[in-house]
């Protein structure tokens, strides 16, 4: 009740809504895990716990890199395929013996580069982002089959497992990881020209153009970052599964994408936060875990999924109408 | 007893924090032709949405056509035979003339197939019957804007309107064009229908309008028959300001050169273009739409491709081939668009203060937000924006504040050659007189500006010097002291006169 008495004092329209959006998602979170802690045994017990982090943190990297695409007005289908791919290039490279960091690096770079290439299709071959990175999706994951032979990657060092099996002060390390670029990512759209230019591609091209924004670089740099991350998200899966595993980020897309709207990102460019996008992941992440828990058939589970999203979306459109 | 087709009585209506409308009146009988005038934010939009159903009023009461109404919906608007005709034309463009009339009710043949052969006779007929030389079979994004507003005039007559609203309906039209529209309008007018027009155009209201309706800070100021009034009360009405006072600046026009064309041509579009613009000087640029001028900024700026010519910007031959070039050399536009070529709608005034400089701001890749912030703070400041905070989203604000949030932006951008393309269109005469102030501001600070419009009036008051564009040829060059409307408006529809010895450098 008070905090619908404050957004109607001021007739300052963004704040106050920001501050809605990711005050109600704070407020789910926190009654879903009440709500499972008290209904199940498992939930609250460390090893879960970490268990969840782990998988919230690869998670939750592609949606931070999604949240920057999206909010250039963007989408990008083919991060799943370069979570996979970066997962199978870091295995193998390692296996043939490179040490870890250079492995990683390269890793890094290609996977970059898969990103500025979606750029390239969408700024200078004017392809819509959505059948630019479906098709760049597709040849991907094709890439990922032939240099895999799609097989398993097996046998890795153990220092590169440690990476995300270990902890820090109790925690697990990944989830600190996730940490330092959640506040790289909040740094850079709130501090930076590159974020400022992010929103406004997302709001109206034509007024960037004349505005002196470079298009081109902003879109490269764009889709290069969202890769940049899905290559980071590739690498750790692949030293927490301990294998490079060719099917390995399918379907992270569609999570990244979902995590980002139910944290108040708009489809249509200029709207959305990377906070937002945080506890949009958690909450996803934190339902998939739940349900497991609670015993829920995993197919019912997937459908329960689709509706929140769809459902989170419409109540976010239906409070933003009724504000106005 | 009853020939009035609407009335509303004590309408109120308020927002939170906001009160938009107190007791206003608006009668408008069958058959008569009402101007709603009013600066921006003097509420003539709320109350037109209060008729078109998209807000629901708070206090005050309807009757339509003899009866009490409550206006719950657009659908019910539309229903009892309201029709609004806006400047953004709501048809859909990439469907035939013919279908649009019938949007959502397609006349069927059999329970699963259109009757088109009905679809586009019925189309025809009421094409012919408006005089306007249209096929049907047209995709409506092929005609021109103003051949669409007709079609959106047409729809709204075939769907058996009782009362029309014309939102700034000439805003994006060529003279001519008005005609048309003006003629249109004497018909639904003497076919009894009852016409709301809303408009910034002094001149129209005058030709057209048989009553006014004066609304100021959403409060009714009175209600005359055109001919009890003149421009000069009605101003004054509107805003407590006479209209000779508007266009008196000082002019401060400086003999060094800034921004030179030389035979400047993109290929198709427009040539030949050939003009100095001075230091401290307002070099007027007038033209009828689709002349070119808005294309011969648009290159100016390195949006358009220019084909032949060259360009010297102080003194010195560049070669601008993007925005970016233009910026650069301190050139910013204005442009003719602003809401979607000029502003960033959904983000802050903050944010779009800064939009082209967010580079010179930042020291190693980080923004500075005190620099922003001060910005910000100090263009609302200078241009008197009316906006409930820096962080408000742009979108909300009035067309006359987020043309000043556009100068703004360019003023950031310390640009010394500013392009105004129809600076004023959609402003109302508060803001506009402001515009002209600002103008006088910038050419004494040593800004040059070129200053493009469609209102003869306007460009002849502001003006050092006016170049008058034909057909993408450059007609000629008036001075401000030998500029008539008659001498303009000739060379404007291509008749070159070169034994007038006003008119120079015809090309």
């Amino acid at each position: 009740m008070s905090a619908k008495a404050s957004v109607e004092k001021g007739s300052n329209t963004r704040k106050p809504l920001k501050l809605k959006t990711e005050g109600t998602l704070v407020l789910i979170m926190l009654v879903l895990v009440v709500f499972l802690s008290f209904a199940t045994k498992g939930f609250m017990t460390g090893n879960n716990l970490s268990n969840l982090v782990r998988q919230t943190s690869i998670n939750g990297i592609v949606a931070l890199g999604m949240t920057f695409v999206i909010i250039a007005g963007g989408i990008d289908l083919s991060v799943g395929s370069v979570v996979g791919f970066a997962g199978i290039m870091v295995a193998l490279l390692l296996k043939g013996g490179m040490g870890i960091a250079p492995a990683v690096l390269l890793t890094l770079v290609a996977s970059t580069i898969f990103g500025v290439i979606n750029g390239f299709m969408i700024y200078d071959g004017r392809i819509p982002p959505f059948i630019a990175t479906l098709g760049s999706m597709t040849i991907i994951r094709g890439a990922i089959m032939l240099i895999s032979g799609a097989r398993m990657v097996a046998g890795l060092p153990k220092s590169f497992l440690d990476i995300a099996q270990g902890t820090v002060i109790g925690l697990p390390a990944l989830f600190f990881v996730w940490l330092v670029l959640i506040l790289v990512a909040w740094f850079i759209t709130n501090h930076t020209p590159f974020g400022r230019n992010t929103y406004t591609l997302g709001s109206n091209i034509e007024v960037a153009r004349l505005s002196g924004i470079n298009i081109r670089v902003n879109t490269y740099a764009i889709f290069g970052f969202g890769a940049l991350m899905a290559g980071i998200a590739g690498i750790l899966m692949t030293s927490r599964l301990a294998n490079g595993i060719p099917t390995g980020g399918q379907g992270y897309e569609m999570d990244a994408i979902a995590s980002c709207v139910i944290g108040g990102a708009s489809l249509s460019g200029a709207e959305g936060t990377i906070f937002g996008t945080v506890l949009g992941a958690i909450i996803m992440a934190t339902l998939r875990n739940g349900g497991n828990l609670l015993g829920i058939d995993p197919f019912i589970l997937q459908i329960v999924n689709g509706v929140i999203i769809v459902a989170a979306v419409f109540l976010d459109q239906y409070r933003k109408a009724h504000q106005k | 007893m009853n020939d009035y087709i609407v009335e509303m009585k004590n309408i109120s209506k308020a927002f939170p924090g906001v009160r938009a409308l107190s007791d206003v009146n608006l009668n408008v009988k069958k058959g008569e032709v009402h101007a709603l005038v009013g600066e921006n934010g003097a509420g003539k939009s709320t109350l037109i949405k209060i008729l078109t159903g998209a807000y629901q009023k708070d206090g005050g009461t309807i009757v339509f056509d003899g009866k009490p109404v409550d206006i719950k919906s657009p659908h019910y608007s539309k229903k009892i035979g309201i029709q609004a005709v806006y400047q953004d034309i709501t048809l859909a463009a990439h469907l035939s003339v013919g279908e649009n009339f019938f949007l959502g009710n397609l006349p069927m043949r059999t329970p699963l197939t259109v009757d088109w052969k009905k679809v586009h006779s019925t189309a025809s007929e009421l094409l012919a019957s408006l005089d306007l030389r249209i096929d049907s079979r047209t995709l409506l994004k092929d005609l021109p804007v103003a051949k669409q507003e007709m079609v959106a005039i047409a729809k709204a007559m075939y769907e058996k309107s009782k009362l029309m609203i014309f939102d700034e309906p000439t805003a994006l039209l060529a003279n001519e064009e008005c005609e048309e529209l003006y003629k249109i309008i004497g018909k639904l007018k003497s076919d009894g229908i009852g016409i709301i027009y809303i408009s910034h155009r002094m001149e129209e209201i005058f030709r057209i309008c048989d009553t006014v309706t004066i609304l100021k800070d959403g409060r009714y100021v009175s209600t005359l028959p055109i001919g009890e009034t003149d421009e000069n009360k009605l101003i004054s009405l509107m805003v407590g300001r006479k209209i000779e006072e508007m266009y008196s600046i000082e002019h401060h026009p400086m003999p060094e050169v800034v921004l030179s064309a030389k035979k400047l041509s993109s290929k198709g579009i427009f040539e030949g273009i050939d003009f100095d613009l001075h230091r401290g000087e307002i070099l007027g640029m007038f033209g009828l739409v689709g002349s070119g001028r808005t294309d011969i900024v648009s290159a100016i700026f390195g949006a358009t491709e220019i084909t032949g010519g060259e360009i010297e910007v102080f003194g010195k031959k560049e070669r601008i081939r993007k925005p970016r070039d233009a910026i650069r050399l301190g050139i910013g536009l204005l442009p003719e668009n602003r809401r979607t070529q000029g502003l960033a709608l959904p983000l802050s005034v903050k944010i779009n203060t800064n939009l082209a400089i967010y580079k010179t701001i930042s020291k190693f890749g980080l923004i500075n937000h005190k620099a922003e912030k001060s910005n910000a703070d100090r263009y609302v400041r200078e241009m008197a924006t009316k906006t409930p905070s820096i962080e408000t989203a742009v979108r909300t604000l009035s067309g006359g504040n987020q043309q000043k949030v556009v100068i703004g932006k360019w003023l950031a951008c310390k640009s010394k050659i500013m392009i105004f393309d129809e600076p004023t269109v959609g402003v109302d005469v508060g803001s506009k007189s402001e515009i002209y102030k600002l103008l006088e501001k910038l050419t004494k600070n040593g800004n040059s500006i070129i200053f493009i419009s469609s209102y003869l009036p306007e460009v002849i008051g502001v003006s050092d010097r006016i170049i008058v564009i034909s057909e993408g040829r450059q007609m000629g060059i008036v001075d401000r002291d030998k500029a008539t409307e008659e001498r303009i408006l000739k060379l404007a529809s291509g008749i070159a006169d070169c034994s007038d010895e006003a008119i120079r450098e015809v090309v």
